[in-house]
């Protein structure tokens, strides 16, 4: 049985060889050619941007070494280009991530529209994060970015301010499955004020050394590693404190099986299927017990002191 | 035209009877249906990267769409026997049916595998509390009785009437099979809709054929050895 989990793994130190490190140029080219020969319609301009990101490090990291990088760029949710797992990774070149603005709004003194390249100037920071899918696999992928709250501190937040929306883009011309009406778009996600605000979570930038691959969610994405991998809204367009808890699109869509908190937790099932366990891709057996938070729960139990999660899933 | 497409099934039909033809169009048979669980082998133990980031995802669907192909495949002898009026397809229904119960077993088992790490509780667990599950699980008892009694003896001994009644179950194991596929998938339900679309056009088939035998237009089905 252990053999199957022999596959090829990558150590820390290995994350990003110098020679993946793609030309920007290069890889514009490539995709505009693929577009121009390959689909119609497609827009010229639609390409991924591959640049190296420098990034602190230290971050305590999880036992396990980071996911083999191919995995976690071709085995992806990211509905806005189809539903099967390998959708988003041929699809998503589709998406133009620049330029690209976050506008940010709602309970707060200072709203407004930050750029990618403000984004990117932010001190950066390495942050390997377990990543727990609702559907009970798991990967560990070394994230880059910063934390939500320096970005909360730009806008200043007011008292009011006790949920924070996160939107996706909707770009119909560009992301193919939007034609399905799967979920309700655009995509939302939205935390309670101290969740987004703990320092876990990440506006994140980059991964494996680089800028997102457009399937991860590019040019900028959330990630909350507590939670199961949907609540971490990708491809980020616009950012709201409001009072209301808002109803993100999982949970619109069937809110018995996705609440809206949506922390990993393995005494609390699926409707539809166990989440005791998992399978830390690629392996092929689910010989992992699913820890409560995903295994954060020393950083983030005490935001839940007395509730019932089983009722607040 | 007709004349023709006549003389061509019935030159299928006495093909079909000539045993050297039979063994070898069944040995074909064979291969093809032994063909999704050898490529299958042979990318576990040699290539697993080829089943991509979640091998055991892949396994588990793929022998769970081959047992739902060889299900309908099964239900479509007999509408394609009256339709094309090539009798001795029927020849190859018991292996089909035995190829969908044998990757039904084969789907169990790498769930009970790969999904559940062969904890039993959670197994049971999951039988008992998820009706995808449930509803899979009992296709799969179902289809116990049918693999058994699929014996010429086992016909000889029932009497055709009575096997004829116990084998109807087979659309109660087709129905929950489709069911299974359909509870499972989480939002995106295309896949599992195409399946029900074909049963459903089986279903109506012999639905079809049963009223018009019933209001006496016809014998309904074609009289087929």
């Amino acid at each position: 049985m252990p053999r199957f989990n022999d596959m090829p793994r990558i150590a820390p130190s290995d994350i990003t060889p110098q020679g993946v490190w793609l030309n920007r140029r290069h890889l514009i080219a490539g995709a505009a050619a693929l577009g121009g020969a390959g689909l119609i319609g497609g827009s010229a301009q639609a390409a991924q941007v591959i640049e190296p990101l420098k990034a602190a490090t230290g971050f305590p990291a999880p036992s396990d070494p980071p996911s083999d990088k191919k995995l976690a760029t071709t085995y992806n949710n990211y509905y806005e280009f189809g539903t099967s797992k390998s959708a988003p990774a041929m699809n998503a070149h589709r998406l133009t991530v620049r330029p690209w603005s976050v506008e940010i709004s709602g309970e707060v003194s200072k709203p407004r529209t930050i750029g990618i390249e403000e984004l990117l100037a932010f001190p950066l920071e390495e942050r390997i994060y377990r990543f727990r899918c609702v559907e009970a696999w798991s990967m560990v992928v070394p994230w880059i970015g910063f934390e939500f709250n320096k970005l909360a501190a730009l806008v200043e937040p007011t008292s009011r301010a006790k949920f924070v929306r996160f939107t996706t883009a909707e770009r119909p011309s560009e992301m193919p499955g939007l034609g399905s009406p799967v979920l309700d778009w655009p995509y939302t996600e939205a935390l309670r004020i101290d969740e987004a605000m703990h320092p876990l979570t990440l506006v994140t930038l980059g991964m494996y050394g680089e800028t997102l691959p457009n399937q991860n969610g590019a040019p900028v994405r959330l990630v909350v590693p507590w939670k199961y991998g949907y609540k971490s809204a990708k491809s980020i367009v616009k950012i709201e404190f409001v009072e209301k808890q808002p109803v993100s699109s999982w949970t619109k869509a069937a809110s018995h099986e996705y609440g809206f908190y949506s922390n990993v937790n393995p005494n609390v099932d699926h409707p539809r299927w166990s989440q005791k366990r998992e399978r830390l891709l690629p392996a092929l057996f689910a010989s992992r017990e699913t820890e409560m938070f995903n295994g954060y729960g020393a950083q983030v139990a005490s935001l839940y002191a007395g509730m019932d999660l089983k009722v607040n899933h | 035209m007709s004349t023709s497409s006549f003389s061509l099934s019935q030159r299928a039909d006495e093909a079909l009877r000539d045993n050297r033809f039979r063994i070898i169009l069944k040995l074909l048979v064979w291969l093809a249906a032994l063909y999704p669980l050898t490529a299958l082998s042979t990318k576990i133990l040699f290539d697993p990267l080829a089943l991509g980031a979640n091998p055991a995802e892949t396994i588990l669907r793929s022998t769970g769409d081959w047992t739902l192909r060889f299900l309908l495949l099964t239900l479509a002898i007999t509408p394609l026997r009256r339709i094309t009026s090539i009798g001795g397809l029927i020849r190859f229904r018991r292996l089909l049916g035995l190829f969908a119960f044998f990757y039904g077993l084969v789907h169990l088992g790498c769930y009970i595998a790969f999904d559940r790490y062969f904890v039993l509780s959670e197994i049971t667990a999951d039988i008992i509390k998820r009706p995808f599950i449930t509803v899979g699980f009992a296709a799969l008892v179902l289809m116990i009785p049918l693999a058994l009694t699929s014996t010429r003896a086992a016909v000889m001994r029932l009497g055709g009437a009575r096997w004829q009644d116990l084998h109807r179950l087979v659309y109660v194991v087709a129905i929950l099979a489709v069911l299974h596929f359909w509870w499972l998938v989480k939002r995106d339900v295309t896949e599992p809709l195409i399946y029900a679309a074909i049963l459903a056009a089986l279903f109506a088939y012999r639905i079809i054929a049963r009223v018009k035998k019933r209001s006496g237009r016809g014998s309904g089905f074609p009289s087929v050895r």
